[in-house]
This record gives C-alpha cells, sequence and structure tokens, in this order.
C-alpha cells in the first residue's frame, strides 16, 4: 500500500487491491487529476487501459465513499523508479460513459483507449481519433457490453445449400 | 467529407452505437491544420502535445503525396497488418496501422469458457510464445484464488518460459532474415525452433497452443529423459547463435538496413507506453524478470540486455543476446530443477488421479464437476504482468465468484507497440517499412485478439 501523492484530488478513495500496490477509485470528473497527480509522483508509464461493464453487479463491493456505475474504466499505471504498479478505477457513468481521455499524458493510451470505445462505447474527451478499431467501422454496438446480443448476429451464406 | 478528425467534440461524426467514421488515413486536403496537429500527434505525439499548427508541412497539392495502401495481406506484415502510408516520393509521411483484421472476439470468448477452459482461449492469442499466455492467465487466476503452487511446477513453468522465449526469437531472426533477403536465415531459425516444438509436442502434447500452463501448476510432468533433451537444446542453439551472428551481424547489406534506421528514443519509448525489446532498446534496464521478479527468476542469473540508440540494429542485437540469456537460464532450471509436484494438491483446483476414478464414486463426481462445471473463483479483480518475449503482457481478470471470468482483459504487447510504427517510419524510406515492422515484431492475433 502506498501513500496518495500529493496532488491526489479530494474524494478519491484509495484501497488495497490484488498484485498490485494500491487501487484508486476516481470518478468521471477527478479522474484526468488523479492520473496527473499519479503521473507527478512517479509513475512514467500506462501500461493499460481496459473497460469494465458490471451490468449484472450494481450491487458490487466497493469502499465506502464509492458510488458504483454500471461503466468502470481501469487504468493500468506502472512507475520504473519505484517498481510499483496501481491501479485507477473510474467510476465511468451509466448510460452514456464518458471520461476523460488521458492522451495529453499518456500518449500510448491512443490505441487502448480506441479499443475500450470500441468494446464499451465509452467516451473519451480530447482523444485525437476515436474510431473503431477492431470491429469493422459500420459495426453497430459494442460487443464485449453485457446486454450485447451474441448470437444475433446475420450470418452470411447461412441459406447456401450443405455439405454435400 | 467532414474536415474535423472524429472526436467526441463532434458527436454527430461520431453517430453512437453505429457508424464511426472511417478508419482510414485521410488526404490532407480533407484535415484541417489543427486536426493535422492532432493526427500528426499520432506520429510526433511528444511535440504534437504543444505543436504548432503552422508548423505543419501543409503546403503544396495533395497530388504530390500519394496515400497509398499496404496489405492487410502482405507477407513482410507478418499476418493481416494494414498500414496506410502517405508517401512524398519514396520518403514516408504519415503512417496510420489499421487493425482488426484478426480480431476474433477472444476477450468476450473468454467470458463463456470456465477458468479450466481459459487456458485453450488465451493461447491462441500470441500464437508464437502460447506459454507466456497461458502463464499469465494462471497467474492472474491463482492470485485471485490465494493458492501456492508447487516449487516445481514454478521451475518447469519457468523453464517453459524461456524455451518459449528462444522459440519466439528464432521466428522473429528468421522472418527478419527473410524481410531483409537473407533466406538461409529463415531455414536456420525455423529449424532450431523445430528442436524446441519437438521438446513441447513431447512434454504438452501439442507444437503450438499447448494449454500447458493451467490454474494450480501446469498439465503434466516433464517426460522422462527430459534432461537430455534441454542439454541438447541448449548445447545446440547457444552454438548455433554464433553462426546467426557471423552470418548477419557484420553482413554489409543487412547493417546497411538495420544500423541507425527507426531510432527511437527512451522518452518516446515510455510515454508510448513500449515494453519488451523495443523499450530495452533505448537503453532503459526494464526487465521484468528481473524488476519485478515473477515465478523463480529471483533465483536463477541472467543479464538483462540493453542497447544504446534504439534502432532497428539494437532490436536485433537485444532479441539474439536474450536467447543466449535465456540458455543461460534453462541450464540452471536443468541444474537446479526440485522434485515434487507438478500441481498443487488442493482438490478444489485439481482433479483427482485417474486410478482414483475407477474405484470411487466421490473422486468420479469431483471429476465430472471439476470438468463441467469448473471451480469457483472468489470475486475480485487483479492485474499480472510478466514478460513476454515481445513485451508485458498482463492480463486483468474480475471475477465475480463464479467458475467463469465476469471479464477476461488481456494486455498485449504487441498492440501497445504497434503504436510506435508511425514515429519509426517517419521521414524513413519505402524500403525501410519493412524493417520497422519486422522489429517492431508485432503477431497480429495478439493485436487484434
Amino acid at each position: 500500500m502506498i501513500t496518495a501523492p500529493a496532488l491526489t484530488p479530494e474524494g478519491v478513495v484509495i484501497a488495497d487491491g490484488t498484485a498490485c500496490d494500491a487501487v484508486f477509485f476516481a470518478t468521471a470528473d477527478n479522474y484526468f487529476a488523479t492520473v496527473t497527480a499519479l503521473k507527478a509522483d512517479g509513475f512514467e508509464m500506462c501500461i493499460d487501459v481496459c473497460g469494465v461493464d458490471y451490468l449484472e453487479h450494481a450491487d458490487r463491493p466497493l469502499p465506502e465513499g464509492v458510488i458504483p456505475t454500471r461503466f468502470e474504466v481501469v487504468v493500468n499505471l506502472l512507475s520504473l523508479s519505484k517498481r510499483q504498479r496501481v491501479r485507477v478505477r473510474v467510476q465511468a457513468g451509466n448510460e452514456s460513459p464518458r471520461v476523460d481521455s488521458l492522451f495529453p499524458l499518456y500518449p500510448g493510451t491512443e490505441a487502448p483507449e480506441r479499443e475500450a470505445f470500441d468494446m464499451f462505447g465509452i467516451l473519451f474527451d480530447g482523444h485525437p481519433d476515436l474510431t473503431r478499431i477492431l470491429m469493422p467501422e459500420e459495426w453497430e454496438g459494442h460487443p464485449l457490453r453485457k446486454d450485447y446480443g451474441v448470437g444475433r448476429v446475420p450470418v452470411q451464406f447461412k441459406e447456401g445449400p450443405g455439405p454435400r | 467529407m467532414s474536415d474535423q478528425v472524429r472526436n467526441v467534440e463532434r458527436l454527430d461524426l461520431l453517430a453512437a452505437e453505429t457508424h464511426e467514421g472511417p478508419q482510414e488515413l485521410r488526404p490532407r486536403s480533407q484535415t484541417g491544420v489543427d486536426d493535422l496537429g492532432k493526427e500528426m500527434g499520432a506520429v510526433l505525439r511528444l511535440q504534437g502535445l504543444n505543436l504548432d499548427p503552422a508548423s505543419i508541412d501543409v503546403e503544396g497539392p495533395d497530388d504530390e503525396r500519394m496515400i497509398i495502401n499496404m496489405g492487410p495481406s502482405h507477407p513482410s506484415t507478418h499476418g493481416v497488418l494494414r498500414l496506410m502510408l502517405e508517401l512524398d516520393g519514396e520518403y514516408i509521411l504519415r503512417t496510420k496501422p489499421v487493425i482488426g483484421y484478426l480480431h476474433t472476439g477472444m476477450e468476450k470468448t473468454a467470458e463463456t469458457l470456465s477458468y479450466v477452459q481459459g487456458g485453450t482461449n488465451v493461447t491462441r492469442m500470441d500464437y508464437l510464445s502460447p506459454v507466456g499466455n497461458e502463464t499469465v492467465f494462471a497467474l492472474a487466476v491463482e492470485s485471485l484464488l490465494g493458492i501456492e503452487v508447487p516449487v516445481r511446477a514454478t521451475w518447469i513453468r519457468m523453464m517453459m518460459n524461456e524455451l518459449n522465449r528462444i522459440s519466439s526469437h528464432l521466428v522473429w531472426m528468421a522472418t527478419n532474415g527473410m524481410d531483409l533477403g537473407s533466406s538461409s536465415m529463415m531455414i536456420y531459425g525455423l529449424r532450431e525452433r523445430e528442436l524446441i516444438l519437438a521438446f513441447f509436442e513431447k512434454t504438452a502434447g501439442l507444437r503450438m497452443n499447448l494449454n500447458y500452463v493451467r490454474p494450480g501448476g501446469v498439465a503434466a510432468d516433464l517426460p522422462d529423459g527430459w534432461e537430455d533433451d534441454i542439454a541438447v537444446i541448449c548445447d545446440t542453439i547457444y552454438d548455433r547463435t554464433f553462426e546467426y551472428d557471423q552470418l548477419l551481424t557484420g553482413q554489409p547489406i543487412f547493417r546497411q538496413r538495420m544500423v541507425g534506421v527507426a531510432p527511437i528514443t527512451a522518452e518516446e519509448a515510455l510515454a508510448l507506453g513500449l515494453t519488451g525489446p523495443l523499450l530495452r532498446s533505448t537503453g532503459v534496464a526494464w526487465d521484468l524478470r528481473r524488476t519485478m521478479p515473477y515465478l523463480a527468476y529471483d533465483e536463477v542469473e541472467f543479464d538483462v540486455i540493453v542497447g544504446t540508440y534504439g534502432d532497428n540494429f539494437d532490436r536485433y542485437a537485444i532479441r539474439l543476446n536474450e536467447i543466449r540469456e535465456s540458455v543461460r537460464i534453462i541450464r540452471q532450471c536443468l541444474e537446479k530443477m526440485p522434485a515434487g509436484d507438478y500441481r498443487t494438491q488442493d482438490p478444489k483446483v485439481t482433479p483427482p488421479p485417474r486410478a482414483r476414478i475407477g474405484e470411487s464414486m466421490e473422486a468420479l463426481i469431483h471429476h465430472f464437476k471439476l470438468f463441467t462445471e469448473g471451480f469457483h473463483v472468489p470475486a475480485g479483480e487483479t492485474y499480472v504482468g510478466i514478460e513476454s518475449p515481445r513485451g508485458e503482457i498482463g492480463c486483468y481478470m474480475v471475477s465475480d465468484g463464479g467458475p467463469k471470468p465476469y471479464r477476461m482483459h488481456t494486455r498485449a504487447p504487441s498492440f501497445t507497440n504497434l503504436q510506435a510504427v508511425p514515429l519509426l517510419m517517419r521521414g524513413g524510406t519505402m524500403s525501410d517499412t519493412v524493417t520497422v515492422i519486422s522489429t517492431v515484431d508485432p503477431v497480429m492475433g495478439e493485436v487484434d485478439r
């Protein structure tokens, strides 16, 4: 467990986490300031950004003071100098999740944020090129959402003659 | 077509749920100066953050530049990578990788597979280093379960990981040789890799996509006589690395296409989140095996290979020398391999032995439940990262207490490393594209997942 950096905004809850040094619980409003503070504190690298859809777990256990939302953005930061890992879990919103992009801080989040947008429909403010990255550009819906209809995709050549 | 780069400020361009605009690189005439600055940010990201829009070379008509498409089915893109290149004559101005051609929804599939089955899914992501994928998946599950793995299982995992690192780097040497016109290197690399794949087959039953490392240990103990096999593999490959050295390192054509081509600085690499040989080539000695030891890497001796200039040649030299370091680690595994179980005896994750199933109804039920329903993992979330041949491969896993992961996300090193391609290619010539893609070493199965 590490101490919070000096610039951490108010309202951020810090807790222990599995296989990392600390988990910071942020909201869409103080997310960017939290990561800014962590970067100033020596977390040089943003390893990963991904989304999670907690549709079926609205009442999941979270530390006191954290208001759960359907979507979370999970950011993994790495400090090479201190050899520490922290996670930032952002409560991103319920129906139309929208958070700030980390692109100004870590340009390497460009592709992971596009993936989170593609898969969950999470909007990243300030991202330079928020397009689909893995799915075809005319794809409808966001496949990793829990209410996405698996198996309802029209199958090509379904009516064709079967094997001889 | 609009002259805006697609972003949240223009939600009309980003019509929710449907069409998000083309993923391609668009001509400059259709891209405003501000947006070009941001788009160039994809190239000049570091300077791009406070880039003066006036300093962008937008003068000149579009017909002097050409946007060409390379891939997705191009022999040098190592899979289905598509690059859109803006060329000024022979020189590359802008590059945009377009990916997704191999997307098979493996993260979605992972949510429908139990933890027992999950290994068969993740092993297909980075198909050149399946053991690394399985290891990170198993470590993530174990960190949620809170179980300890026997020492022998840990050492077997470590040895298999290093063998896999060698085989992956050998394929890299082979394909890189092929890209640069050295077809002998291609034959040699694949020939030596065959030794390792044969050992994998002997141990796990499969040459690739092993599903050998599983939560709780490994699938089977090492075969009888494995010491001799490993000794032969180590000696052969160690000696042959000097042959590769002789074949390539001093070769004038090879050097001209590698030395000083496509350099990258440490700041750029850190900002882009690059890991693995790409990061180490810039002189940053960051290797998770050393800096954040997992398995038993803190009990073996090896050197972390770093480069100086961050160019193609450094990346080549790092991979060649990492083969030798891996041989060194495997030899220590051979010496120190502890006796004991190859998987945990925790009945929660390990089925009863085959002999007991025939005589005990409870054992049969236990076995049946474990392979139909799977074991339940306590609710929680975890992220584990290890050093794959390509960089940090990570597994972010959310469990809701059931027998299947609620969410499984893989942090794929190739996916992140691919962001360096536009930066590395800028200002280079068309012929450098081939060497740049090769030394970045993306595996498309892992990029697209």
